[in-house]
């Protein structure tokens, strides 16, 4: 194991590690050749691999996108970085009918990565702090990737650019330098589809991704002096998500409480309720609930992002409703 | 001094002949108006007969086993209670007018009774998994019922029954009550214990005792002899086997049971919902439910459902009268009615007439596939195979369903392939859709 390094950090190594491997590997974005990203993630790459694959691109994502789109399609693995995900909808229109649907069109793959920072909690305001994932859960042909830990994060980003369909990998800024973890020094890939269960437990699980994981384990770790022993179950992959990995924590604990951090109305989680409702409807003991951010922008004033955003207290409150229901 | 002669009594409009089973008095005896005077058994259902008068016996004139026209005199009672007892043969001289044999009323047909005193149900609401758990420890619903719950407003939660089954299975077995259903089924009647042992010469030297016992066999084996011969010369039988997912029916009679079992005062078993869907399909397919008169077809245009029943005197086809008429309970508590009164011998012969259509449950012997014979002058009869889990594919996947194989046997005069089949599709339509509205 190597000392412990950040969540960013995790994803600077998985990107560098694979541009090492591969040369047809290359990123583009916003700022992010010698300004070095607006996180740092790509701080020194262009030092490392010059301009011709580490590229600063015009400030509009749908031509980052649709280039990105192009150079998959003749073979090269681009990875394309949105400054913050609320600007991929500038880019709606090339993801969603053209790169998500190329490869049903034509037989051709595009193995492009999309990374995605994303996530409130950094006092960006409705337009820099957006949870954008069930916009793109709903497209066919589209993969979705959110790490929680810097383990994954670096496996799931070598796994993106391996993967010969397009995957959007949804990275949380608030996790980028508030999250650290050990990870292996030797070579490693995070499969995607798999969920890891961060923690095991017999009374409920928690169901959840990304940010949410960190609250959900802080909330475990509370009601465990409670006497409720609490399974936390990380999705790592949004889609395809791992079925078997749910329907196995609920058949053994029989409750449930999906949470994550986009507003609640359409979001992931209601796909996971309703595939557990038809699934393992004999083993549930409790309804399926879910903890989500309520149906509102992000705001703008701290106090209101704090009562927005769903956090480690409000988890906890949660799970004790539904431990004694 | 008053002179009664007693007469075979017609127990139902197409009968002939009775046989005397057993007299209950002997000649010289006292009886009371009412007083079971014989048993009689006729086509199908044996019979107590009341005196039609109080007085004394005076002559018997036919032995027990001897079958008789009807109308026919076959006892004489004096209401003078001082009367002498004649041994001969009276002189006709005086004949005394034939009585029109009043068709003695047997037992009295109980109606379908009102519902007993509906105790509530507690109201209390068991999960998905709860009710589950319950299943596989056969804990059942009233058992269930007074597990304490520790969840919301008392709801029994996981923790709450897994201790239950726990505590349970140390301090002894499973209530047999909660038992999984008897994997077994209620056991064939054993008939032949019911005949009587007869001493018959020629035979009898042909099968000698021990290695060998002679039994008459009674009036019901005979005529269900004479009736299936007759049927099978009689109708080109046809049969038809379709596959009926009895998932949601199964699901619905155990959601129900206990419920149900509380208010009506007996078990909820998966006729009514067989015989609900037959109606339906019988409406739907009116030729079904016909018969067939020389070159005529008799449209029936009211389904009257007979329910073949095992006793141990024999096999009988009760009849529930005017059964698209009633609603589901109403079909379940006849059912329970014409079963129970088959059981206790308390049919009327007006019970076993008239029916349309007939449905025979073999599947309750653990018979999977049967073809059964069509009760005549029906057109056909519908058989019930016993219902058990198997792995089906749904949607390209292997589920866990309960399956259950129904048979329709009919007669190919009127009834073809298309229209049996059709018909036959239409009752497994019906089950595997099964309204639960209709149930509660």
């Amino acid at each position: 194991m190597k000392n412990p390094i950040t969540y960013l950090e995790a994803i600077s190594e998985g990107l560098r590690e694979e541009m090492r491997r591969d040369k047809s590997v290359f990123l583009l974005g916003e700022d992010i050749g010698t300004y070095g990203g607006a996180f740092k993630v790509t701080k020194g790459f262009v030092e490392e691999f010059g301009e011709d694959r580490v590229i600063d691109t015009v400030l509009a994502e749908a031509a980052i996108i649709g280039a990105a789109t192009g150079a998959a399609i003749v073979g090269m693995k681009p990875v394309a970085e949105m400054q913050f995900a609320d600007f991929v909808t500038n880019g709606f229109n090339q993801l969603v009918n053209v790169t998500a649907r190329y490869h049903y069109r034509n037989f051709i793959p595009v193995p492009l990565v999309v990374r995605l920072p994303f996530g409130a909690g950094l006092r960006g305001g409705p337009f820099h702090s957006v949870s954008p994932e069930s916009w793109f859960f709903h497209i066919p042909g589209l993969k979705l990737v959110a790490p929680s830990t810097p383990f994954d994060a670096k496996g799931l980003i070598k796994s993106a650019i391996r993967d010969p369909n397009p995957v959007l990998y949804f990275e949380h800024k608030y996790l980028y330098r508030h999250i650290k973890g050990e990870i292996p020094a030797e070579e490693f890939v995070v499969p995607i589809g798999k969920a890891d269960i961060k923690r095991e437990g017999t009374d409920l699980s928690v169901i959840t991704y990304s940010a949410g994981v960190h609250w959900s384990l802080e909330a475990s770790e509370l009601l465990s002096k409670e006497g409720v022993s609490v399974e936390v179950v990380d999705l790592r992959s949004l889609l395809p998500f791992d079925e078997e990995a749910i329907l196995q924590s609920v058949r053994k604990t029989g409750k449930v409480l999906i949470v994550h951090e986009d507003t609640l109305t359409g979001g992931i989680g209601a796909e996971i309720a309703a595939v557990i409702g038809a699934k393992a409807f004999k083993y549930l003991d409790a309804p399926v609930e879910r903890l989500a951010a309520p149906d509102t922008p992000v705001p703008y004033a701290p106090t209101l992002e704090e009562y927005f955003l769903p956090n480690a207290q409000k988890v906890a409150r949660a799970i004790r409703r539904l431990a004694e229901y | 001094m008053a002179k009664i002669e007693v007469v075979m009594p017609q127990l139902g409009e197409s009968l002939t002949e009775g046989t005397i089973i057993k007299w209950h008095k002997k000649p010289g005896e006292k009886v009371r108006k009412d007083e079971t005077l014989l048993e009689i058994s006729t086509d199908k259902v044996d019979s107590e007969i009341p005196s039609p008068a109080s007085g004394v016996v005076t002559r018997l004139l036919f032995d027990e086993q001897k079958t008789v026209a009807v109308r026919t005199v076959i006892a004489e009672i004096d209401t003078d209670e001082n009367a002498a007892v004649t041994t001969s043969v009276p002189k006709a001289a005086a004949p005394v007018p034939a009585q029109t044999a009043p068709t003695p009323v047997v037992t009295e047909a109980r109606r379908s009774a009102p519902a007993p005193q509906a105790t509530p149900v507690t109201g209390r609401f068991y999960s998905p998994l709860v009710l589950n758990i319950a299943r596989e420890e056969g804990i059942s619903m009233s058992d269930l019922e007074r597990i304490p719950g520790t969840g919301e407003g008392g709801r029994v939660s996981k923790k709450d029954i897994l201790a239950y089954a726990q505590s349970r299975g140390k301090s002894g077995a499973p209530s047999p009550a909660g038992a999984a259903p008897a994997p077994t089924g209620p056991s064939a009647p054993r008939i032949e214990s019911s005949l009587k042992h007869v001493e018959s010469g020629d035979l009898a030297k042909k099968y000698p005792s021990p290695e060998f016992e002679i039994l008459q066999m009674s009036n019901i084996l005979q005529k269900m002899s004479e009736h299936m011969i007759k049927s099978v010369q009689t109708s080109p039988h046809v049969y038809a086997v379709h596959e009926c997912d009895m998932t949601k029916v199964d699901v619905l009679r155990r959601k129900h049971a206990a419920a149900f079992e509380k208010r009506e005062g007996f078990k909820l078993t998966y006729m009514p919902f067989i015989c609900d869907a037959v109606i339906k399909a019988l409406k739907q397919y009116p030729l079904v439910n016909s018969s067939i008169e020389g070159d005529k077809i008799i449209l029936k245009k009211f389904v009257n459902l007979g329910i073949a029943v095992a006793s141990d005197t024999g096999l009988l086809v009760p009849v529930i009268k005017n059964a698209d008429e009633r609603n589901f309970v109403g079909l379940a508590r006849s059912v329970n009615d014409l079963a129970t009164r088959t059981r206790a011998k308390k049919l009327t012969p007006a019970d076993i007439e008239g029916g349309t259509f007939t449905i025979t449950n073999f599947g309750v012997f653990g018979t999977m596939v049967g073809i059964p014979i069509i009760n005549q002058p029906q057109v056909a009869i519908l058989g019930i195979g016993s219902a058990k889990k198997r792995p089906v594919v749904i949607n390209d996947m292997i589920a866990i369903r309960t399956i259950s194989y129904f048979t329709l046997s009919f007669d190919h005069r009127t009834i073809d392939g298309a229209l049996g089949g059709s018909f036959l599709e239409a009752i497994v339509r019906h089950l595997e859709n099964f309204d639960e509205q209709q149930v509660s």
